[in-house]
């Protein structure tokens, strides 16, 4: 098709042409979705930090930085950071450990293990609000867990109402809720590590633990990093749970910053005060994700 | 990593194992058994592992408390549009980050994976006074628009777009040189490739969309258009006290559905999930 005469012109719908309308139009509705239900609102959330708005009088009001005075002196505040900061803790160690140790067990060459597989992964596809009221059943004062306790000679706690207890009853159901998730992309991992780096290693000897820290870890870190970074996001966004099991109490030991967001917003309608929250909580998911990427030079090995 | 175990390393693992399951599959077995029992025996130590005496009273109240069939409904229609939506969105969106250059790509998909940094926590005030507006408060439309167009989209879209990034480019340039246009080439030819991408979406789409919680909360407040997570936890007598037969019953009904799927379909679920570009 070359134009030898100069008789021939390019038609103007060339296949660069045509493929960038098709191109644009294949992303048009995610990108409108993006930018009405995305960008438009984070800017708004920042807009709504400076007012207050009023619901039931319908106004809207100019505050200027009154909401962000009120965030550096909310005497809740640093109590509701520190219990956000003990929840993501605890879950991201728990989870991140567990999936790890699961993945290593259901990884061995025994009959039947797809079971076990199975079985760790269930309360994934469980509803997040049945586990957790079975949870909160079982966390009674006369609960079963209790019950076992009480067995073995041990009085159980109340769970749900002592802080300490309560923080970590609400880590320790989300872990076994979401756990499985995380195990079954190590196993993917793991068995992409190529057998021969362990046949090699144990040609020259080298103990299991040396392997697995020297093979295993190393090739499996981007994976890691990646589960790591989802899970500190998602132990940042837990509502449901603490909403069913604790309501953020006693006191306010379990109230984590999306749940203390939403009391402020949608209990108390305070909408301009939970804006400000909004973008503290962004300011934070930001930062997290934009360390744990850094990291990733340092701590991540990439075969190429 | 590989070694054939020795019996006895063997036993210990097996041992090791079951161990381990407990709390992941009893609080599931005490769910379903519990909701069989009568009230007076669901706090029995030591626990029935099966119901010693069935009543399954506590099933007609789920229904006679709340429209639960209504809800149950409700939450049904709402995961398959939101999923049935979202494997749309994100394959077109993604099959175009993935194979089309068109002006703009690269800056346009890391406007879209904005969605990634932003959970919908953070926009749940503007998301709420702006739908307050439209006249869709107390009404599904939050809940499905927001998942097919919005940030939760958008992991999807990045697990197709990994998905065609993969795809070898020589079928695609045999169909172009016959003539086929891009829509038939992706309809035809990419996107039936895409079906363990696809099936990993539909999986974490409907599973997003069933758990949801926050949003209906804060959207809905009439409980004939409540979703099944929001109606479990009304049930609670005079005092705000949780009826547990009830909200177990409920819970069950909830629950084991989805669970049987998982159980039948369990390879596609865990495979499907390991495979689809998450590897990092």
């Amino acid at each position: 098709m070359t134009a030898d005469d100069g008789s021939y012109r390019r038609p103007f719908w060339t296949i660069e042409r045509r493929d960038g309308v098709v191109g644009l139009l294949f992303v048009a509705p995610q990108l409108v979705g993006i930018v009405l239900f995305v960008l438009v609102p984070l800017a708004l959330v920042f807009w709504y930090s400076l007012h207050e708005w009023n619901v039931l009088a319908n106004t809207f009001t100019f505050k200027g930085a009154a909401n962000y005075r009120k965030l550096l002196e909310d005497p809740t505040l640093p109590e509701v950071l520190g219990a956000t900061a003990l929840f993501s803790a605890g879950l991201v160690v728990l989870n991140l450990g567990l999936a790890l140790a699961l993945a290593l067990l259901v990884n061995q060459k025994l009959r039947g293990i797809v079971v076990f597989r199975t079985l760790f992964f269930s309360p994934v596809v469980v509803s997040l609000v049945a586990w957790t009221i079975v949870w909160g059943f079982l966390l009674q004062a006369n609960g079963t867990i209790n019950g076992f306790l009480g067995a073995l000679g041990i009085e159980g706690p109340n769970w749900l109402r002592h802080p300490t207890t309560a923080m970590i009853s609400v880590v320790v159901v989300q872990v076994f809720k979401n756990v499985g998730l995380n195990m079954v992309l190590f196993l993917a991992a793991l068995q992409g590590v190529p057998n021969e780096l362990y046949e090699a290693a144990r040609v020259d000897g080298a103990p299991r633990f040396k392997q697995f820290r020297r093979i295993t870890l190393p090739l499996i870190s981007p994976t890691i990093l990646l589960t790591s970074i989802i899970t500190v996001v998602g132990s940042l966004q837990v509502f449901a749970q603490i909403a069913v099991l604790t309501q953020g109490g006693p006191g306010v030991s379990t109230t984590v910053l999306v749940y203390y967001l939403y009391q402020q917003a949608f209990q108390f309608h305070l909408f301009g005060y939970g804006s400000t929250l909004a973008i503290l909580l962004f300011v934070i998911v930001l930062t997290l994700t934009v360390l744990q990427w850094q990291m990733r030079r340092r701590l991540v090995f990439y075969e190429n | 990593m590989k070694t054939e175990l020795s019996p006895r390393l063997k036993l210990v693992l097996y041992g090791l194992l079951c161990v381990l399951a407990v709390p992941f599959v009893f609080p599931t077995w005490w769910m379903v058994t519990s909701s069989m029992k009568p009230v007076s025996d669901i706090f029995a130590f030591p626990p029935a592992l099966i119901p010693t005496t069935y009543d399954f009273s506590s099933y007609a109240d789920v229904f006679r408390l709340q429209p639960f069939a209504r809800q149950y409904f409700n939450s049904a229609y709402i995961a398959a549009v939101v999923t049935a939506g979202t494997m749309l969105v994100a394959s077109f969106s993604g099959y175009a980050f993935a194979r089309i250059r068109f002006p703009g790509h690269n800056a346009l998909f890391l406007v879209v994976l904005t969605g990634l940094l932003i959970p919908s926590e953070v926009t749940i005030v503007p998301l709420f006074r702006m739908f307050l507006k439209w006249g869709m408060i107390n009404t599904h439309w939050p809940l499905i628009l927001v998942p097919i167009f919005g940030a939760p989209s958008v992991f999807a879209t990045f697990v197709m777009r990994q998905f065609f990034i993969a795809l070898p480019g020589e079928l695609e340039e045999a169909a172009r040189v016959d003539g086929l246009s891009r829509l038939k080439i992706f309809w035809t030819i990419a996107l039936p490739l895409a079906r363990p991408a696809l099936a990993a979406v539909a999986i974490f789409t409907f599973l997003h969309s069933w758990n949801l919680y926050l949003e209906p909360v804060v959207y809905l407040s009439n409980p004939s258009v409540f979703t099944l997570p929001q109606a479990l936890t009304q049930y609670v007598d005079a005092y705000g006290g949780p009826m547990w037969n009830i909200q177990l019953a409920a819970a069950t009904l909830t629950a084991l559905p989805v669970l049987l799927v998982f159980i039948v379909a369990q390879k596609h679920f865990v495979e499907g999930l390991a495979h689809t570009g998450l590897k990092g």
